[in-house]
């Protein structure tokens, strides 16, 4: 229970689509109807069971959900502490919890017949699984991409173009991550009859941040019962912990545990080369203040004067300047904590997990995991702490080997 | 009454439709920028947009973009561009400047705080392309509270259900965005505009000022002859970042003037 007055942390955003000053509406005239319109056949399909009943078949037999919980036992004995449990979510088809959403999203746009759907990629995890998802539906999809992540994650590039997308390289701004979102407001506000926006995290207009948080919440849901199941019945983790580019992932873990009081909850953003006035991260709650971009108000990392500044780190998947509007709220009225993990901390941590329990992590979740290696050892081995892999690795051997000076001569 | 109250007036006793040119302030340096809005009221320019840059213009095409990072990398701040209008005030007491932009830089600065700057500096409205109705209680309503007309965009997707709660607290003038698009993107027909505008005028007094996409003499007139006027932005950005000298700016913003009073 929550103890400001709420007698829930679970029953936002309000009618604004806020979370506490958080959230809202931020959007031009142009895409104010189609928003609303979005609100109203998402509040429908959300209590539809068909709605949940073809979602629960696709994540079962296309997703493969599912996925495991995960007990790291030499971790959990490397560390000398708590119990380390991770949740597998890196064995999703296309290889991380982007998919979840995904899915959610393209069976509403179905039911909305829309023909032409839109995201915006980083890394291009986000990407893959929508160019997948319109694959299996027969649906048109671009791909919004920043210039500069083109280049550096051009296996992902190739790959959703096998799987029939178009993927335009944004050139606007710097062409990063932020500008593709951009770009990709900018074609929904071009193309609003027949287009539906795909967004990869718990970011943007309402309803988008309500939405993709529930459709992400499948692993927080899961882990629940995964959990009781190997721990004794009523037991819940102890401490839950996330890494945070806009925050989907996590939302989706910690969102069914937020009313557990006993449940510490952390997220981890990108430190990149360390959290201080050289701006050279992407850690919006830690370095930066509120403001407003993409349709929401959220911890941004601005200048004084309000102008946007680009995120800094080794995972393109983190790089992001802002971070979902419940996470915000969820810092400032304190259920949550926010750290962040430097690039040198997660890639050590990626390299321990390789070769203590067999699994190549995503740079991503490798910064949940880094955070997991400093507090662990301090506390008792009763202590149940569940991190969420969200996404494998293989994307990133390529970024790994260039830091470690291995030359991979392809 | 304000400046911009006043203008319409004017145009209404002389019989003549409004013409509003947009520039960016700081674009491509401050001393380029405030020549040329110095010259705009002499070129025919009715009402003054303002751009106030910013780093993530998500309505804007790359027109526009471009002429706000020429401004940001030039140095542009919210402060500089407050004393643009200052230095233009200095000058000129009757021509309306409304300030369009996005809401970080001034949501960053503090409403209250930045309303009495604006104010203070001669701007006499703004045009904030993030802020729909639904959010009116961050700077709509404080700005009509500091004695600033708020200008509220209307659009093709503004359907007959919308319209009111779009036009509740507008004040100034209406802006009808002829396209779904962004701006500098293909232009509206007249045929094609004349029964929005005429749907909107249904159910407001404002003025109602067309914009996005036009950029020749010619659809200047069309354009206006079918509303209360036209607003011309990324065809004259487009000359300025060109490089073109401020005189060579005005010529042909003369000419889209003259397009649209001959209406
Ligand atoms: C594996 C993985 N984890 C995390 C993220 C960050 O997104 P979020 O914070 O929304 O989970 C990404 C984004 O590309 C990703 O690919």
């Amino acid at each position: 229970m929550a103890e400001d007055g709420l007698n829930s942390f679970m029953t936002g955003p309000d009618e604004q689509g806020r979370f506490g000053m958080f959230g809202g509406r931020f959007v031009s005239e142009t895409l104010m109807p189609l928003i609303l319109d979005l609100e109203a056949r998402y509040e429908f399909a959300k209590t539809d069971p068909t709605f949940w009943a073809e979602m629960d078949d696709l994540w079962k037999h296309y997703v493969g959900r599912p996925s495991p919980l995960y007990h790291a036992s030499r971790m959990t004995e490397h560390f000398g502490g708590a119990k380390v449990y991770m949740k597998r979510d890196e064995l999703n088809h296309t290889g991380a919890h982007k998919i979840n959403n995904v899915l959610g999203q393209i069976i509403l746009a179905r039911r909305m017949g829309k023909t032409r759907i839109i995201a915006e990629t980083g890394a291009g995890q986000h990407g893959v699984a929508t160019a997948t998802v319109c694959a299996k539906f027969g649906l048109q999809c671009i791909v919004y991409m920043g210039a500069h992540d083109v280049e550096r994650q051009a296996p992902n590039v190739f790959r959703m173009k096998l799987l029939g997308a178009e993927v335009i390289p944004v050139t606007s701004g710097r062409g990063t991550l932020k500008d593709a979102m951009n770009d990709a407001l900018r074609d929904w506000v071009t193309n609003v009859r027949d287009t539906f926006y795909c967004i990869g995290t718990v970011a943007g207009p309402h309803p988008y941040p309500a939405m993709v948080r529930d459709f992400q919440s499948i692993i927080g849901k899961e882990v629940r019962w995964q959990l009781e199941e190997q721990e004794g019945k009523g037991r819940l983790p102890d401490t839950i912990i996330a890494a945070i580019g806009g925050g989907s992932n996590a939302m989706g873990l910690f969102y069914p545990f937020l009313d557990d009081p006993s449940v510490n909850i952390i997220g981890v953003e990108a430190g990149g080369k360390g959290v201080d006035d050289r701006m050279q991260h992407c850690a919006s709650l830690t370095g930066g203040r509120p403001g407003v971009l993409h349709g929401n108000r959220t911890y941004l990392l601005q200048d004084p004067d309000g102008q946007i500044l680009e995120g800094f780190s080794i995972s393109a998947g983190l790089d992001y300047p802002g971070i979902g509007p419940e996470h915000s709220w969820l810092h400032d009225v304190g259920r949550a904590q926010y750290v962040s993990i430097t690039d040198a901390e997660a890639l050590e941590a990626f390299q321990l997990c390789c070769k203590l329990e067999g699994i190549i992590p995503a740079l991503e979740p490798s910064h949940a995991l880094a955070h997991v290696m400093k507090i662990a050892p301090t506390l008792p081995k009763e202590h149940i702490i569940v991190m969420n892999m969200c996404g494998r690795g293989d994307k990133d051997i390529f970024t790994v080997a260039k830091h470690l000076g291995f030359d991979m001569k392809i | 009454m304000t400046r911009i109250d006043d203008t319409f007036a004017r145009l209404k006793r002389d019989g003549k439709k409004a013409f509003v040119s947009y520039i960016m302030a700081g674009d491509p340096n401050i001393a380029t920028a405030l020549a040329v809005m110095k010259g705009l009221p002499a070129a025919g320019v009715d009402i003054i947009e303002l751009g106030l840059p910013f780093t993530d213009p998500m309505a804007d095409g790359p027109t526009i973009q471009l002429a706000g990072q020429r401004a940001l990398e030039g140095g542009m701040t919210v402060d500089a561009t407050l004393q643009m209008v200052r230095d233009f005030r200095a000058g000129d007491k009757t021509t309306p400047i409304v300030l369009m932009g996005y809401y970080n830089p001034i949501y960053s600065r503090g409403v209250d705080l930045f309303l009495s700057q604006a104010k203070d500096a001669g701007i006499d409205g703004l045009i904030v392309v993030d802020l729909p109705p639904e959010e009116d209680s961050e700077l709509c309503i404080p700005a009509q509270a500091a004695g600033l007309n708020f200008i509220r965009l209307a659009t093709p997707t503004t359907d007959a259900k919308r319209l009111p709660k779009v036009l509740e607290n507008t004040s100034g003038f209406v802006y009808y965005v002829s396209v779904t698009g962004i701006t500098g993107a293909a232009a509206a027909q007249a045929t094609d505009v004349g029964p929005e505008v005429a749907r909107i005028k249904r159910s407001t007094d404002l003025p109602v000022i067309v914009g996005f996409g036009i950029n020749t003499p010619e659809a200047s007139r069309a354009i206006a002859s079918v509303a209360d006027g036209c607003v011309v932005g990324s065809a004259i950005v487009k000359e300025i970042g060109l490089g073109k000298s401020a005189e060579q700016v005005l010529a042909f913003v003369a000419s889209l003037a003259a397009g649209a009073h001959s209406a």
